[in-house]
């Protein structure tokens, strides 16, 4: 046999090499079927892109590498789920209220991580330079790998405490989560790049900083090291989406000056959307967390005011301005967690997590952290609630809220310069009346009116009997939630009975 | 303003009347009284006299309020979907001009809420 000569030996190719291989050598013009036809959606939106090469990821990262670096990351963050199971981590956290954020989280943000992935994945078809697909479908692998590591983070929880147990059915018909769902929905329901702009620019970008920090940090002031450790692991990959958002915003602005209104309306929109998503943050960080790090009103001004002003200072060299109505959500941050908590506490009965009133001790940091608020609109409420509390008599609202159309929050929101007064908000439409929390939910309707006239408003569909019944109790059921253990006060609640006899087990057999 | 979409784009309004079985959704807002997060969404049918509101069905809504039982309904003060209003009890919700989807907001002089905050 003739030994084969040894083959040339290949210069190995630099990275840069490598992510031009990628992103433009795979990508071709077609010539069986015309190009618009294999990327339908890219021009109907409005969006004029000259030259898709112009298009640059700073990261340059390959599929070699991405799977070589997040298979590490994922080794070291199931190594630390199997730890904190083995050392039921779950003893060490500061109190059982806390768990109620966690519920908020795998409920109403875990299965946005999976609608986020379908979104990318999509949009990852649908641009015509491989450069922005490839980021894309990163993204969307990415968005898939938080949905799962973050319920199997959390499904620990699910063995002690009462709520965790079916997310995504709870996802699709509980009224609040209605809130995140429609919101992603909106997104996914648009063109491709009214999406980036949506998720990539305002959420990732803008407001993410809102979402992360104060769930990561809050998990870590109160002793929740396997969120942490989600976290962390997930911190890299959002570095990368938030160059993503912006990235794909500069280039559709360099890339047309008539891009600039089209852009515009979308950021306003998604501002405003993802601001009053973010309402629910709001009380979890100024109630839900039994240890505090910041207040919303704080958070406010150091992720979006600060960090905005600079931000929008850097694009209005593009013809970009601040987003319509930032000033407004600037009037709310002091009441918005104040008024949030209210409509849940409003509404304990029928949620998948539990409500309570703050501690003296906690009014009295709500009282230091919202001095021209807290004292004069909530405390007063709050005091008359927790007192018909002590008598036995906690207070439910027994009838259901009236609905914003386009955020779909019961219509808790008062008017930016009258905390004392509900903001109403209408407009018809073809004959029939919508209603609207804001001007700025006011106006996304009426720029769309066909879109939300669709909207699955939770209180309405259970008055045209599609959620399972007439009663609360029927409707529980339908949204697989469990009457008297899921739901009302936690005083009372079972997850405060069993973590009331760790506490005493602990106190008896100190270790 | 319009709906940007890939091709027509036509759709009802998931909450038209005739989803309703019969009733209209009518919400009803006691001001200056947020303990009462929101305003009250409820399935009435047209025909139901505005009195028998005020007498059946918004106690059972609103009698955790320590005020209630001071309302007086001669001197509350309305408002029907942005307007002045002046009902006529015995008159029926239709026969009011109140429609699907309508808003009733009510002010109860010398009522401010607890600790008159209007909690």
């Amino acid at each position: 046999m003739n030994a084969m000569p040894p083959l040339p030996k290949q210069r190995k190719l630099s990275l840069k090499e490598r992510y031009a291989h990628l992103t433009r050598g795979l990508g071709w013009e077609t010539t069986y079927q015309p190009m618009d036809k294999v990327f339908p959606y890219v021009s109907y939106e409005g969006i004029k892109i000259h030259d898709w090469d112009a298009w640059e990821d700073p990261f340059r990262l390959t599929m070699d590498a991405y799977w070589k670096y997040q298979a590490e990351k994922e080794r070291k963050l199931y190594a630390v789920i199997e730890s904190f199971a083995q050392n039921n981590g779950h003893l060490n956290i500061t109190d059982a209220r806390y768990v109620n954020a966690l519920k908020l989280f795998l409920t109403g943000v875990s299965p946005l991580e999976y609608s986020a992935h379908r979104g990318y994945a999509h949009v990852g078809r649908h641009f015509v330079g491989a450069g922005p697909r490839i980021a894309c479908q990163m993204q969307a692998i990415d968005e898939l790998r938080h949905a799962q590591t973050q319920i199997h983070t959390m499904s620990h929880y699910n063995k002690f405490f009462d709520g965790l147990h079916d997310p995504r059915h709870m996802h699709d018909r509980v009224w609040y989560l209605s809130v995140p769902k429609s919101f992603f929905e909106d997104a996914c329901s648009a063109g491709p790049f009214e999406f980036l702009t949506a998720i990539s620019f305002s959420f990732e970008y803008v407001l993410t900083n809102l979402l992360f920090v104060p769930f990561m940090s809050g998990a870590a002031y109160n002793g929740d090291m396997a969120t942490v450790t989600f976290g962390f692991s997930a911190q890299s990959d959002e570095a990368r989406h938030m160059t993503l958002g912006l990235e794909i915003i500069k280039f559709m602005l360099e890339q047309d000056e008539a891009n600039v209104p089209i852009i515009q309306k979308w950021i306003d929109k998604w501002f405003w959307r993802g601001y009053r998503l973010l309402g629910l943050v709001s009380m979890m960080m100024d109630y839900m967390l039994p240890k505090r790090i910041m207040s919303w009103a704080e958070a406010w001004e150091m992720y979006f005011e600060q960090a905005g002003d600079a931000l929008f200072e850097d694009l209005s060299r593009y013809g970009i301005r601040k987003p319509k109505y930032h000033e407004v959500a600037s009037k709310e941050k002091h009441r918005l967690s104040h008024e949030v908590w209210s409509i849940f506490y409003n509404y304990t009965h029928a949620a998948a997590f539990h409500t309570w009133m703050p501690t003296e001790e906690e009014m009295t940091w709500l009282s230091a952290k919202y001095p021209d608020t807290f004292d004069k609109y909530y405390r007063p409420r709050f005091e008359c609630w927790t007192e018909m509390q002590a008598e036995g008599k906690r207070f439910y609202n027994p009838t259901l809220p009236q609905l914003c159309v386009t955020c779909q929050i019961p219509m808790g929101f008062t008017e930016p310069d009258d905390p004392t007064t509900i903001c109403f908000r209408s407009a018809d439409y073809k004959g029939e009346r919508y209603h609207f929390c804001s001007d700025g939910c006011k106006d996304i309707f009426q720029n769309e009116p066909e879109k939300y006239i669709q909207s699955w408003l939770p209180v309405h569909q259970i008055y045209q009997g599609n959620c399972g019944g007439a009663e609360v109790k029927d409707v529980l059921a339908w949204y697989h939630l469990n009457f008297g253990t899921d739901n009302f006060d936690y005083e009372g609640s079972p997850d405060q009975k069993l973590w009331e006899e760790w506490q005493a087990q602990k106190a008896t057999n100190p270790v | 303003m319009t709906v940007t979409a890939i091709g027509r784009y036509e759709f009802k309004s998931r909450d038209r009347l005739e989803n309703f079985h019969g009733n209209q959704v009518v919400y009803w807002h006691w001001e200056e009284h947020l303990m009462y997060c929101a305003a009250l969404a409820l399935p009435l049918p047209p025909s139901m006299p505005f009195r028998t509101v005020l007498t059946d069905i918004l106690p059972g809504c609103y009698n955790l309020h320590p005020e209630w039982s001071r309302v007086e309904w001669d001197t509350v003060t309305w408002m029907l979907d942005q307007r002045p209003f002046k009902p006529v009890l015995d008159a029926s919700l239709a026969a009011n001009n109140i429609g699907h989807k309508s808003l009733l907001r009510f002010w109860t002089p010398g009522l401010h809420g607890i600790g008159g905050c209007a909690t």
